[in-house]
């Protein structure tokens, strides 16, 4: 495995970038040129067939590894050049190359085991590396070939795959034995477990730093190799391929562009792993029992593959391998080589078009001229040039923007830069704002608008000389000319009405109907205010904040308070009214905190008296809005609203709805009207929530149905946050609840915002996502927005653009800062452009991808058939592929599966998306939920989004207690647990503790303060607080990861073999879910396939 | 002459009554010649120190279209334990109770002393009363405070057991809910919105309390203060609240910008005010009483903009059809009236301000329902105050001096018939056949309901000789009418006032002198006076004077004696004499005159001239006349 990613990544980033063009088309005259390769690719399509025929996709794998590590050794020294470059370039392999190295080790141990069984495999080997690359690419093809000649003849196999594999072997024992190589250490290095092999390893180990160094060689050069791998690897899986096109490439250090192609590993796995299987599959039954089960899956996928069968014939059939796990691409790899290469030093945002880490490596940023990846992410830094480039590769061009995102504490925020009363200087034509980008000509007396083009005079105030350069001396000095990221101070021009703003207000509006007091939510709620409302958001150094607070109860009338500092006692007015909402006072309603403390208290502790025997349980919701709405109005504030709410509806009142939820629907065309809302009058409220500035935050606390779709409509439209806690019970909930009440008051928020993105010309915004309000195409308007908030924004080409112009993006928005404050907040960032698809490959971020593609999906369920959806995303998602391989890709084996580094987690990660509850519902899943989650995907951001969709799994008990650091994560799948650990997993929502059955008793002891795995509670939600180093720990972790996401996570101890563990299996997004959801490696076979079928 | 003038005093002040006519021309064509109607003045609570209640209820005649009650005009038979309705002349039975009766042993109704007497009804639940303030919060600092002053005041003028309740009006309207402990507690209504007393109840949660009240009438009258017990509370469980809440009491918060008038949303709150009562307490004596700072200016029942720059309307744009809003004002407070009227509750309207408040399209809600109306400039002046205090005065009983929820029933022998009232009055549309088909005043019907009384308050009734001419009543024959107030008396008892009177039919033609004889002047004055202003309210105020004229003329023609051709001739009888005076000052009153008075102003003093007990109402027309009394007897 990590010979596999890091490897094959390293080679092609380094090489890839500079050499790229040149690089495929000789990488790809030295495949063919190489006489192995073409039986190889004939037995190529051979072992398709095959694979669908032999059991063991895992051998295919195997052999992509093996391939891989043969090519290493061959190109040592490559191999390392290419990990130099890694570490600039590339993400993902530059962060291993150190790690794999120690991991190579790792995965010795496996190699060594699959090389026991095929002894000559190692041996093989070593042949393999010697050779110059095109001699491995060759054997490799050859293997693969054989492989897939193999596969017919194994064609009962569903994993085709493994067969072919086996095939491959077969003819060329050479690359099986190499793929097996790189197989074990692909395993190894993710499962900690495999250690257990080590002691095979050593044998090995040269192999791996053979393979390793393979890899390296592969960028150099050999795309050739890297092909062959991918090929067979393609038949057997893709994930495999990737990390060992590397490896392939490397070896062949001659042209082919091995960065680009990933893929190529997985191809040689199969023959490999056939002839080894019989040894292999014994040992790594021990270890791998479980990887295998996925791969019979696989094999059906594939019936198409009998044109692979025919290739290699040979066969060994026996040896049914199923693809294995491990030598697919891996996430947690991935992530881990970026955070080590990358995370150690700053990211300076100075030069154009640099793909930044990884959201989930801890970086710095530099502003020196364009916006931190903290504020905009892009799914491309390298534009295509044309829009019919765009249009063959596919691959959305879109921007992830966090304006208001919080930064690390090292980072400052944002210079706030006042120009008086003339404001802040802009193009007169487009009206973006000045910026580092602005070319200041004629001496400094104009400037040119870097994005119309527009030569604007500079106003006398504002002139300044410039430098020999052409840059104004003061360029330095001001921010608005070096950073990517400030702020003006916003004129009167720039407010509603002409008039400076007065400082929002909070008002909280209770349900204080009968499931609200049952729950006890009124009396916790009514008591946390007290405190919290000491912690209102405040700008800078301000003692207090500005902002006034106001209270409203609610179940079927609503009630209003008078908290008017002069009074003695708070007044309550009821206003049952409900069809026509007013607010009916205006002096004392909205107070500020501190004048009116004792008024506040009191009524905060008479709220839930009053109301302690109430009997009604109807509620009503719009008209709550509604009068926040008028409310803020009346006081002409933006502000926000916090609703706590129980239940539906169903009260004679606007707005009112019916329980419609019904399950039959699901899976039909009319599945799409449950994340409808019910009726339009919410969007109407909305809108006029917007032009008054105000932002709905929506707690719920349901028993049952409530429509989430319907209620958070006017969340959705007015930038606010929708928080659901089912079955609510204060001690269960309550500091779930309680820590995110805090966290939504206490955060800061801008209001009454607008937000426009301007671009330079040729590519333009069109369509945008999350959570507001756009009333024409343009301006997005938010009646909140907080730090949490993201808003993706997709471009379109409407001209061409210019390689040396790049493209420019700016972001302005317009807001009401807490303090009542009017500013704009405006974010630039340049993209490079290029003339060649491999540049776009090569600077694409798969996560933002991602956060793109759910946003896109889960905004077409209101429209289409789910199943539509999904299948939208797996064409798209095949296209992209299929246009890298078409046009990127050296030419290999159509049976061969070849994704680009960059977006070698495109599947596993689509997949994890297309497993989700909003797509593909399991039975326990409420429409409420899907609709919930729906909702917050819309605002989420990218990381987010990444951990949302593929769960880290942290095992908790491998690493010594000591280590201060977050262990390493796992994959999630249920094959990577082991009975005797504990393990945590969150996706940013939930959190679970899973215990293995056969846990040593003294960490049962320690952290649970019971004698045995029998006696733990299941369900818990709070682990004992234990005086020792493993309880502190954990609960340490804990803390660190809640504090890490927006939202609380309920903890939930989970014990094997318990009924809870169902819920937890959910998230092992790498396997099969319940619902139907493929297992990673089923679905890169399906994504395989569908490539093919593009392809051809 | 001193005779006919004793005897009329006589009647007034044992009856309570006073006849245009004290001798009846005996057919239709007479009377109709007689030019001034057979009419009475009926003060039906005059105070009579003198007439203790008898605690029994009592007997009806059998006869259902007749039910006359007992009285001593009736002939009894003694031994056959028999006596005759002197009305439809049915034979009762006495009931078993009177089985003692004889020549000696006679039930007070019997006696002649007593044509007038009041029974106490004692089945039936007694609710307490309940007064329900409805404040204007529009007011200046100064007169808010007087306003709360008198009302913090009035708490304890009232009965401990009467409920009360608050209602605050300015730009939305309060209703306050008097029975929360820590937090004051009130339901807003918006002040634009017509609400329907169905919408209103909903909306103050009192739909589901209100049907077991119902059930609960007949039996348990217990369980009534739990109703509404959230808005109407004893003053003597909450006097401290109440008197904290309006201490409380803060002008209206919404600002007023230069130019505008404040946002009065009076006739949402006396919509809620009736809905209020209506859904909780109907059928029960009660008083709403709103105070009034200035016109309605939003909403329902508008009187005029919040535009400071268009003045309220005058008579002037009233007679060029310039007055917008009045139309549909007084429509809405009509149907609030009417409503009020049928529930048994009565409207006052104390309404101060310098300009005028919209008296006249809020008038009926104090007509039709027996209510007060006050207008003063101030409600920081003791013009308002001791107006206010004195409503709450008490007579020799220490019981206040105001009823509640009465209906008036008029029965006449079946020479007369009844056709019509004029005064603090709606109909209750009972047909029978002692109903006249001409209608004066407000006819076609043998009841009315007058849902407020005080001991002054006074009816005008007309009747109608209905004998023709060629059947005359034989001579020596006496037509009787019967008056019949079922109310509530301010100690919540339910009581009946029966008053029965008798008059000698004459023939006009042999027995002129007679009738002549028997003019009571002054009560045909005003009778004429309250029908002049009567029609006023509907017609154009030339046409009533003409009219007014020609009856006089009439008059005189019929009863003066004068030679042709020579004016000097003519004379008056003594019991005539005074009558073309107060015609005079009658033309020239500001009942029927309104120059110089704007249309609030001939609002009230009308409204007071309708309910005005004779000596009131003859002052009012002829101011002079009680100077004179000082000097020496009325010519």
């Amino acid at each position: 495995m990590n010979v596999n990613q890091s490897a094959p990544p390293l080679p092609p980033f380094g090489q890839s970038q500079p050499v790229y063009p040149g690089y495929h088309q000789s990488s790809y005259g030295g495949q063919p040129g190489s006489t192995a390769p073409p039986t190889p690719y004939g037995a190529y399509n051979g072992p398709v067939p095959g694979y669908q025929q032999t059991p063991p996709p895992g051998v295919s794998r195997a052999q992509p590894s093996s391939e891989a590590p043969p090519a290493s050794t061959a190109q040592a020294p490559c191999g390392q050049a290419a990990y130099g470059q890694f570490g600039q370039g590339d993400v993902q392999n530059g962060p291993s190359s150190t790690v794999q190295m120690q991991r190579f080790p790792g995965s010795q141990p496996f190699g060594s085991v699959p090389l026991a069984p095929v002894v000559s495999q190692p041996t093989v080997l070593q042949p393999y590396g010697p050779p110059p690359t095109s001699a491995q690419v060759t054997a490799q093809l050859a293997g693969m070939q054989i492989s897939g000649a193999v596969a017919p003849a194994l064609p009962p196999v569903g994993l085709g795959y493994g067969p072919p594999t086996s095939l491959a072997s077969a003819s060329g024992s050479f690359p099986n034995s190499g793929l097996y190589g790189s197989y074990p250490q692909g395993q190894a290095p993710p499962l900690s477990q495999a250690q257990g092999h080590l002691g095979a390893q050593p044998p090995q180990r040269s192999a791996p730093p053979q393979a390793s160094s393979f890899t390296s060689p592969a960028s150099g050069g050999p795309r050739m190799p890297s092909m062959t791998g991918p090929l067979l690897s393609g038949q057997g899986f893709g994930g495999p391929s990737l990390s060992q096109p590397n490896h392939v490439s490397s070896p062949p250090p001659q042209a082919l562009p091995p960065g680009t192609q990933m893929t190529g590993p997985p191809g040689p796995p199969p023959p490999m792993h056939s002839s080894q299987q019989p040894g292999y599959q014994l040992q790594q039954n021990g270890s791998f029992g479980p990887a295998r089960g996925p791969q019979p899956n696989y094999g059906s996928p594939y019936p198409g593959a009998p044109t692979f069968g025919s290739q290699p014939g040979p066969p060994q059939p026996l040896p049914p391998k199923r693809l294995d796990p491990d030598a697919i691409p891996s996430p947690i790899q991935v992530i881990e080589d970026d955070r080590n290469n990358r995370g150690s030093e700053p990211f300076v945002t100075g030069v154009r078009g640099q793909v930044p880490p990884l959201v989930t490596t801890n970086f710095l940023v530099k502003d020196q001229g364009n916006a931190s990846p903290r504020y905009i992410r892009c799914t491309s830094y390298n534009i295509p040039c044309t829009s019919d480039m765009a249009k063959q590769a596919q691959v959305p061009l879109a921007a992830v923007i966090k304006p208001l995102a919080r930064l690390p504490p090292e980072e400052a925020s944002p210079y706030v830069v006042d120009h008086g009363e003339s404001g802040p200087l802009r193009c007169n034509r487009c009206k973006a704002y000045m910026c580092p980008f602005m070319q200041f000509v004629e001496g400094g007396r104009r400037f040119q608008c870097c994005f119309c083009s527009c030569i604007n005079d500079v106003p006398p105030q504002y002139f300044q000389h410039l430098d020999h350069t052409g840059k104004r001396v003061d360029a330095y000095d001001r921010p608005e000319l070096s950073l990517g990221s400030y702020e003006f101070l916003a004129t009167v021009d720039y407010c509603k009405n002409n008039k400076f703003p007065s400082p929002p207000a909070f008002i909280f509006m209770i349900d204080v109907s009968y499931n609200a007091i049952r729950s006890g939510l009124v009396r916790l709620l009514c008591e946390e205010l007290k405190s919290l409302l000491d912690f209102l958001p405040r700008e800078g150094g301000a003692e207090e904040s500005a902002i006034r607070v106001g209270f409203v109860t609610y179940n079927k009338v609503l009630h209003f308070y008078n908290v008017k500092s002069s009074l003695a006692q708070p007044q309550m007015m009821v206003v049952s009214d409900v069809a026509d909402m007013f607010v009916p006072l205006l002096d004392g309603f909205l107070v500020n905190v501190n004048e009116s403390r004792a008024v506040i208290t009191s009524l905060l502790d008479q709220i839930p008296e009053m109301f302690a025997d109430t009997r009604e349980t109807e509620t009503v919701f719009a008209p709550v809005i509604q009068a926040g709405m008028e409310a803020l109005k009346a006081a002409e504030c933006a502000g926000k609203l916090f609703l706590f709410h129980t239940s539906l509806p169903i009260a004679e009142a606007p707005g009112k709805l019916k329980n419609r939820d019904d399950r039959k629907l699901i899976n039909t065309d009319k599945e799409k009207t449950l994340f409808q809302p019910q009726t339009g009058a919410y969007q109407t409220l909305a809108k006029e929530c917007v032009a008054q500035g105000c932002c709905v935050d929506l707690f719920l606390f349901p028993n049952q149905y409530v429509d989430v779709a319907t209620l958070s409509v006017v969340p959705q439209l007015t930038g606010g946050s929708v928080y659901k806690y089912a079955c609510f019970q204060v001690e269960n909930d309550q500091e779930r609840f309680l820590s995110d009440l805090r966290r939504d008051v206490q955060k800061v928020v801008g209001f009454d915002a607008v937000m426009r993105v301007r671009t330079s010309t040729g590519i333009r915004a069109v369509d945008f996502f999350g959570a507001f309000y756009m009333s024409n195409t343009t301006d997005v308007e938010l009646a909140g927005l907080d730090g949490d908030k993201t808003v993706t924004v997709e471009f379109k080409h409407d001209d061409r653009l210019n390689e040396e112009s790049g493209a420019l993006l700016q972001c302005a928005l317009l807001y009401t800062s807490c303090a009542g404050q009017r500013r704009l907040r405006i974010h630039n960032l340049a993209l490079n452009c290029c003339t060649q698809l491999a540049d776009l490959y090569r600077n694409c971020e798969t996560d933002t991808l991602i956060n793109y593609m759910a946003k896109f999906a889960y905004r077409g369920v209101l429209n289409s058939p789910v199943k539509t959806v999904r299948d939208t995303l797996i064409t798209q998602c095949a296209q992209i592929l299929a246009c890298y391989r078409k046009n990127c890709a050296s030419p290999s084996s159509a049976g061969q599966l070849i994704l680009p580094e960059c977006m070698k987690l495109l599947p596993v990660y689509l997949n994890c998306v297309l497993k989700s509850d909003v797509l593909q519902p399991g039975a326990e899943v409420t429409t409420d939920d899907r609709a919930y989650v729906r909702q917050l995907v819309t605002s989420m951001d990218v990381a987010e989004t990444n951990v949302f969709f593929y769960p880290r799994l942290l095992p908790l008990t491998k690493s010594p207690i000591e280590s201060a650091t977050e262990p390493p994560a796992v994959r999630a799948s249920e094959e990577r647990l082991s009975n005797g650990d504990i393990y945590l997993l969150e996706n940013g929502l939930n959190l679970f503790l899973w215990v293995g059955a056969s846990v040593q008793q003294g960490v049962v002891q320690s952290l649970f303060s019971v004698s045995s795995f029998s006696q733990i509670t299941s369900g818990l939600s709070v682990l004992p607080v234990l005086d020792n180093p493993l309880s502190k720990k954990v609960r340490g972790l804990i803390d660190s990861l809640r504090a890490q996401r927006s939202r609380y996570m309920k903890l939930i101890v989970v014990k094997q073999e318990d009924k809870l563990e169902m819920l937890f299996k959910h998230f092992l997004v790498e396997d099969k879910s319940l619902s139907g959801g493929a297992s990673y490696v089923d679905f890169l076979c399906h994504m395989h396939k569908e490539i093919r079928q593009l392809l051809s | 002459m001193a005779t006919y003038l004793e005897f009329i005093q006589q009647n007034e002040e044992r009856d309570g009554v006073r006849f245009s006519w004290n001798v009846w021309p005996s057919s239709r064509l007479e009377a109709t010649r007689m030019v001034v109607p057979l009419a009475c003045l009926l003060t039906p609570l005059k105070e009579r120190p003198d007439l203790p209640p008898v605690q029994y209820e009592p007997v009806l005649c059998s006869r259902t279209t007749c039910k006359a009650i007992l009285n001593p005009l009736c002939q009894v038979d003694y031994r056959a334990k028999l006596w005759a309705c002197n009305f439809c002349f049915q034979r009762n039975q006495f009931p078993p109770a009177y089985t003692g009766i004889s020549e000696v042993n006679q039930p007070a109704e019997l006696m002649p002393q007593f044509s007038t007497i009041e029974y106490v009804i004692q089945r039936g639940a007694q609710s307490p009363l309940i007064f329900l303030y409805v404040v204007d919060t529009c007011l200046e600092e100064d007169d808010l405070q007087a306003l709360k002053e008198s009302l913090q005041m009035s708490l304890s003028l009232l009965p401990p057991d009467a409920l009360v309740g608050l209602i605050t009006f300015g730009r939305m309207v309060q209703v306050h809910e008097l029975s929360c402990e820590g937090i004051s507690k009130s339901y807003v209504f918006r002040g634009t919105k017509d609400l329907t007393a169905k919408q209103i109840q909903d909306m103050l949660g009192l739909t589901k309390p209100a049907m077991p009240m119902q059930q609960a009438r007949p039996g348990q009258p217990h369980e009534q203060p739990f109703v509404s017990s959230r808005f109407l509370q004893p003053v003597h469980k909450i006097d401290m609240n109440l008197t904290d809440l309006l201490g409380e009491l803060q002008r209206d918060p919404w600002p007023v910008t230069q130019g505008k008038r404040p946002l009065r949303s009076t006739g949402v709150a006396l919509s809620i005010a009736v809905g209020l009562l209506e859904g909780t307490f109907p059928n029960t004596g009660a008083r709403i009483m709103l105070f009034t700072g200035g016109p309605p200016t939003q909403g329902p029942g508008m009187v005029v903009g919040d535009e400071l720059k268009v003045p309220i309307r005058s008579w002037h744009d009233i007679e060029k059809d310039n007055a917008r809003f009045m139309k549909k004002a007084t429509k809405h407070y009509e149907m609030l009236a009417n409503r009020t009227a049928t529930n048994g509750h009565c409207i006052d309207i104390y309404a101060c301000a310098l300009d005028q408040t919209g008296l006249l399209e809020m008038k009926c809600c104090a007509n039709l329902t027996g209510g007060h109306m006050v207008m003063g400039d101030s409600f920081n002046t003791s013009l308002f105050k001791q107006t206010f205090q004195r409503i709450f005065s008490k007579d020799f009983n220490g019981d206040f001096r105001m009823a509640f929820g009465a209906t008036l029933e008029v029965k006449t022998s079946r020479e007369l018939k009844v056709a019509g009232a004029i005064g603090p009055c709606v109909s209750l549309n009972v047909k029978g056949p002692c109903v006249s088909e001409n209608e004066l005043g407000v006819g076609g019907t043998s009841q009315w309901k007058i849902c407020g009384l005080d001991p002054t308050s006074t009816l005008g009734i007309y009747f109608e000789v209905v004998n023709q001419h060629n059947a005359p009543v034989p001579q020596g024959g006496r037509g009787a009418i019967q008056f019949v107030t079922q109310y509530q008396h301010s100690s919540t008892q339910r009581r009946i006032r029966v008053t029965t009177i008798a008059r000698n039919w004459a023939d006009a033609q042999s027995q002129l002198r007679h009738i002549e004889a028997a003019f009571d002047q002054e009560a045909a004055a005003v009778l004429m006076a309250r029908l002049g202003v009567f029609r006023a309210e509907s017609e154009e105020g030339p046409d009533v004077l003409r009219w007014l004229d020609r009856q006089l003329i009439r008059l005189c023609q019929k009863f003066g004696q004068y030679n042709k051709e020579d004016p000097t001739s003519f004379r008056l009888s003594d019991s005539f004499s005074l009558y073309p005076q107060f015609m005079f000052h009658l033309r020239r009153s500001p009942f029927l005159q309104v120059f110089n008075n704007s249309p609030d102003e001939s609002s009230y003093y009308r409204h007071h001239f309708a309910r005005q007990d004779l000596t009131q109402s003859l002052i009012m027309i002829q101011p002079i006349l009680y100077s004179y009394s000082f000097h020496g007897p009325p010519e």
